[in-house]
């Protein structure tokens, strides 16, 4: 069975936990128990019908004020696929939730009221959705039923989104818009009789069809989480050097070469959790033992068999700012790539995005919920890669010495 | 890759970045399905090497038996170091009370308990099994959850996660909550401990037990809560979920093996945690445990 992890992001009122409710309702995943108390809790609230948001809509602060303030991560399963949705606030204050949702999604949902059409938070919800590199966007277009299932007016919101998206450059690869009403159920498993217009699946068919990806790199690396030394007169020499293969695959035999330090060796042995295997790729986790001792602590990377990989100290990047305290040049933080974590210094704030994609602002410093171009400077060289080239190699965050908060995220453009 | 693969090579990073950002970091084992399985992804994870950190036990002075037991085994087959925090101790220094009424229960109790022994042990990390799928509150939980001095959970103020990049700077006085299984389902956990042969307490499958109906649930006769002898009943039951005996319901079942348990969960129309009298007190009540320092 194949996971599909999507990233559900939408404004308050957009009916998105009652969307979510809906699925998990629609594909059974809802228990007996579940369903008891959510009925109870709707007719307690003197509905008529049942509110399916209260399914998700977790915490006493939330149901307080009716909205969703933090991340909620939601399973279900058909026979077909699992899916892990990362429902996130649509509140702007709570915007880095979003981020921390959509990181490990392929696909995200980004909703609209129907009435209201693409507003600011649409916007900032999709240059979210492009910063971390989605994909795969489906617009579903809520609320039809409030609108008397007008087509027109589902054809002005996707002419308004396509203008949205007409101003990027690196549009999405795969878009769809759906017409839904969460509440009634309208295109949400079925095709809806009230949208004869719309020829395209439901979303849960949707969700069913829209590819996994399975991106593999050129390039062999593995980052070392851990070095395995036991302890035990039995493996006296024994140096594991556990962590996980970001790119590319590695083989017995490989040439490797260690970064930072430059050392040369072979992989004499692959373990996989004590057993030995002869090769691992992308994504797993694996220890590597080498044919002779070269210096390699946690943090450092193995690259094997490429031509070596270009190193810098210095790069600009986009950075997407989480917390109070202003990101100012000249400021120091600690940046983490992986395992891997050095001091770096912020030599200037160069611009900031404007919500509307492609205009920015100069700018000397981001605030919170502000993304921007900024150049850093770095004590300690990492590899030279982008984030268009290696996701997880492109990506760090920032953390403030004084509180240890993650202060921002980055994207590397430039190295 | 098959999913639960996924999730084993996943949680398995996230021990590995406990193991190498932390000082003093330990498991906290329960002696549950989840805290098994976790314990063995531990194991796993740093072999041929033994597991680098101390397992901790929050006693609550209620256990099933099986579960002691097996955990000792369980101790001595790892060859790991186990550390104790009985909650009869924190109830002897009036650090808390015990409760009274109906369905009295230690659990809430053991958040001091436990509050107490990761001061004591110094602990600037504790890793825990408990899953995103099984409460609503735990659906909005960090893979690295930081707790401030009073060990609580501030939902408000939680760290951006980006990716598997993990943020474990702390300051002091704070420690992390890591949970490598966040993504695990209860089904997922179950197929785990069939496809890895995972020794589990016996009391997860069917057996013989004098119950008594209360609120709907089987509840299993303990000496900790006075029950009328017309009450109770012999069933053939088995637990979804080992918690504090007190408060744990069984579910009527003659399950005898990981194959019928599974078919059993997968078919279930109840959620796991509907059988925790704990969590049923009130809306959010583990957000409201969370929030005082419980994992």
């Amino acid at each position: 069975m194949e996971l599909l992890r999507i990233a559900t992001a939408g404004s308050v009122d957009d009916g998105k936990s009652t969307l979510i409710g809906r699925l998990l309702y629609e594909t059974k995943s809802l228990k007996d128990d579940q369903l008891e108390h959510i009925e109870q809790k709707s007719k307690a609230k003197g509905l008529t019908h049942t509110d399916f948001s209260l399914a998700t809509d977790g915490l006493l602060t939330e149901r307080e004020q009716g909205i969703t303030i933090d991340v909620s991560h939601i399973y279900f399963n058909t026979p077909r696929r699992r899916f892990i949705i990362a429902d996130s606030p649509g509140h702007v204050e709570y915007t880095r939730n979003m981020v921390t949702g959509a990181s490990n999604a392929e696909v995200a949902i980004i909703l609209l009221d129907a009435r209201k059409g693409v507003i600011e938070q649409t916007q900032r919800h999709y240059s979210i959705t492009q910063l971390m590199g989605i994909e795969k966007i489906v617009f579903a277009i809520n609320k039809m039923d409030l609108i008397a299932y007008d087509s027109d007016r589902f054809d002005e919101i996707i002419s308004s989104i396509k203008a949205l998206i007409g101003q990027d450059s690196s549009a999405p690869k795969e878009i769809h818009y759906i017409p839904l009403s969460a509440l009634n159920g309208d295109n949400i498993v079925d095709a809806s009789k009230n949208t004869p217009y719309y020829n395209g699946p439901s979303l849960l068919e949707l969700i069913h069809q829209l590819p996994v990806n399975d991106t593999v790199h050129n390039e062999n690396i593995l980052q070392v989480q851990y070095v395995i030394r036991p302890q035990l007169e039995a493996y006296h020499d024994y140096r594991g050097f556990a962590g996980k293969v970001r790119s590319g695959q590695f083989k017995l035999g490989d040439q490797i070469e260690v970064f930072p330090t430059g050392g040369k060796a072979t992989i004499k042995k692959i373990e996989k959790y004590g057993k030995e295997i002869n090769s691992i790729s992308e994504g797993e986790n694996a220890t590597l033992l080498l044919d002779k001792e070269v210096d390699i602590s946690r943090g450092n990377a193995i690259i094997g068999n490429t031509s070596s990989i270009a190193q810098t100290k210095a790069i600009r990047a986009t950075v997407c700012w989480m917390q109070a305290n202003q990101l100012l040049g000249g400021s120091k933080y600690w940046m983490q790539i992986g395992a891997q974590k050095i001091q770096c210094k912020i030599r200037q704030v160069i611009e900031k995005k404007k919500l509307a994609q492609k205009e920015t602002l100069s700018a000397d410093a981001l605030a919170l919920n502000d993304i921007g171009t900024v150049e850093i400077q770095l004590a300690q060289p990492i590899l030279a890669l982008t984030f268009d080239q290696n996701k997880p190699l492109g990506t760090f965050i920032l953390i403030d010495p004084l509180t240890n908060n993650t202060a921002g995220i980055g994207f590397i453009q430039n190295t | 890759m098959n999913i639960l693969k996924t999730l084993e090579e996943e949680a398995i990073y996230i021990i590995r970045e406990v193991a190498g950002q932390f000082d003093r970091p330990a498991l906290l084992f329960s002696g549950g399905k989840d805290s098994i399985v976790l314990l063995h992804l531990c194991a796993k994870a740093f072999l041929p090497a033994k597991i680098p950190f101390p397992l901790v036990h929050i006693d609550t002075g209620h256990n099933f038996p099986e579960t002691l037991s097996l955990r000792d085994t369980l101790v001595k087959r790892y060859g790991v170091q186990l550390h104790i925090g009985h909650v009869q101790e924190s109830i002897d220094q009036g650090k808390v009370k015990e409760e009274t009424g109906k369905f009295h229960s230690r659990n809430s109790l053991q958040t001091t308990t436990l509050l107490d022994t990761i001061e004591k042990l110094k602990l600037d990390a504790c890793i825990g099994g408990a899953r995103r799928d099984e409460e609503k509150a735990r659906a909005k939980e960090r893979v690295f959850s930081v707790r401030d001095d009073f060990g609580q959970w501030n939902e408000k103020m939680q760290r951006p996660e980006l990716y598997d990049i993990l943020n474990g700077a702390i300051n002091a006085g704070e420690n992390v909550r890591a949970f490598p299984i966040s993504n695990w389902t209860e089904l997922d956990v179950w197929e785990y401990i069939r496809q890895e042969n995972l020794e589990i307490p016996s009391i997860y499958y069917a057996h013989n037990r004098p119950v008594y109906r209360r609120d709907g649930q089987w509840m299993p006769v303990c000496e900790f809560h006075a029950v009328a002898e017309e009450e109770i009943e012999i069933k053939s039951v088995r637990f979804r979920t080992v918690g504090d005996m007190s408060c744990t319901a069984a579910v009527a079942s003659t399950a005898s093996n990981l194959d019928v348990i599974i078919d059993e969960i997968a078919a279930s129309t109840y959620s796991e945690r509907g059988a925790r009298m704990d969590d049923k007190r009130s809306e959010g009540a583990m957000e409201q445990r969370k929030k005082v320092g419980y994992f």
